[in-house]
């Protein structure tokens, strides 16, 4: 056993929170761009050219079905050699974002494909555009059921960002990798970010279970 | 349709290694280490694999037990391991618990890590199984004076195991995955064989491609395993259709 405390609180600790904020920003700008990514995907996946959709399907499969980790390197590696030089923190985004946008579309055609038949015949009964029909009729239909399966994803990204450690973006497990290095103590740094995740996945989940309520509440009051 | 998917994927791959071949003379000399890689991560995915089942189907049983100590110490090991990442996990085995004197080598430390990972999420799909086979069963069995473990082995399992199929099917395509982040605790599997490549050769597009259709072909064979697997259990459905 061999624990010190003062070196906990007044070495590891400020280092830690630090990256605690890199982590949260990495999450949170990952998964808006997943979001936003996977309904275009989801759009192009379920329309009518047939070319187009088997292509994006094949597209997600193939993201669906290859380490995050691999992804990451190759996004870290390739970008510089066409001539792209982006921060290492703005290509960890772009990499978590790309696949969990893969999973997100996913996710938002089993919301689409659950809207009755009966709202698109309706639209077509009303004459509306497609694009009409999209916006005001299908699209805020098929958001309240996915928001638990989205929420899901927001703590998955969180837990997902100390991949990013490997290549060098100062999140949290780079911080307690980099002060088990400096200091030769790993048990303090690593058990402690090993905490922090615990209690900010637990208060995460718990308010990914209010904004259900919440939501929930507004639809079937 | 899935095998005919499956034949024109393994054409597809043959094909282009083939093409690659013929086109880069770098491949022959990255090949091997991928491949050397890939032995490492077919072993550890195996093993954790095996490791998986089995915590998923103890801690299930502990959770849904009549006893309040093994149902809290169950949700316990479901809470921390689901709450945490895996990679701090397989840091905290590997280089803090020989500081509480117990040394781990590379590869017990990443099938430990992800077995017990997976263990807690495949928890909740055993245990979901189990919930949703009809509660008459279980009745039937104690009006037939069955013994509690017969009634377990012969009749609920047998049951829940149909239904856990297609769940523990995406935990096992996502702990394959999950073996990429081996590399954490010192072990050199297909991943990290790509990086150390990739520095030497400075082939990042044919390395990192060819690392990635190693990773589907894997996700796709136990992709079609299971639904193989899917097709035989079928008949354990018993009062479920």
């Amino acid at each position: 056993m061999n624990w010190d405390w003062t070196f906990a609180i007044h070495t590891v600790m400020p280092r830690l929170l630090s990256g605690i904020i890199t982590t949260i920003e990495v999450t949170i700008l990952a998964f808006l761009l997943a979001v936003l990514l996977g309904l275009p995907l989801m759009l192009l996946r379920v329309g009518k050219n047939r070319s187009i959709s088997v292509i994006v399907g094949e597209i997600v499969e193939f993201l669906r079905s290859t380490p995050l980790l691999v992804q990451i390197f190759f996004l870290f590696y390739l970008l510089p050699e066409v001539g792209i030089t982006l921060p290492p923190f703005a290509t960890g985004v772009l990499a978590i974002g790309v696949y969990y946008a893969a999973l997100c579309s996913e996710v938002f055609r089993a919301g689409f494909e659950a809207v009755p038949r009966g709202q698109w015949e309706a639209c077509t009964a009303l004459n509306l555009g497609r694009y009409r029909t999209m916006r005001d009729v299908i699209i805020p239909q098929m958001l309240p059921p996915i928001v638990p399966s989205l929420g899901n994803y927001l703590i998955v990204i969180f837990k997902e960002t100390p991949l990013l450690s490997f290549v060098a973006v100062a999140e949290m497990m780079q911080a307690a990798k980099l002060i088990g290095a400096e200091f030769y103590r790993f048990s303090e740094a690593i058990t402690l970010t090993g905490l922090l995740f615990l209690i900010l996945s637990l208060i995460c989940a718990a308010l990914v279970r209010w904004v259900e309520f919440i939501v929930n509440r507004r639809i079937y009051r | 349709m899935n095998t005919v998917r499956i034949s024109a994927l393994v054409g597809a791959i043959a094909f282009l290694v083939g093409l690659a071949f013929a086109t880069f003379s770098e491949l022959k000399v990255f090949l091997p280490a991928l491949l050397k890689g890939l032995v490492v991560t077919l072993q550890v995915a195996g093993l954790s694999f095996v490791l998986f089942l089995f915590c998923s189907l103890l801690a299930a049983l502990g959770r849904t037990s009549a006893n309040l100590a093994l149902r809290f110490a169950a949700g316990i090991y479901v809470e921390i391991f689901r709450g945490t990442s895996l990679l701090v996990q397989l840091f905290w085995l590997f280089f803090v618990l020989p500081e509480f004197g117990v040394v781990l080598t590379p590869m017990t430390a990443a099938v430990l890590g992800m077995g017990l990972n997976f263990g807690a999420y495949g928890a909740e799909v055993v245990r979901g199984a189990i919930l949703s086979v009809p509660r008459g069963q279980t009745e039937a069995c104690i009006a037939l004076n069955m013994p509690e473990w017969k009634r377990l082995f012969r009749i609920v399992l047998p049951q829940a195991f149909a239904i856990m199929v297609p769940g523990m099917t995406n935990l096992t395509i996502e702990l394959v995955k999950a073996t990429a982040m081996v590399s954490a605790v010192t072990l050199v599997d297909i991943t990290s064989a790509a990086v150390k490549q990739n520095l030497i050769h400075y082939r990042t597009v044919e390395i990192f491609l060819i690392t990635m259709l190693l990773y589907y072909c894997l996700c796709q064979v136990v992709r079609y395993g299971s639904k193989l697997l899917e097709v035989r259990v079928s008949r354990y459905r018993g009062a479920l259709n």
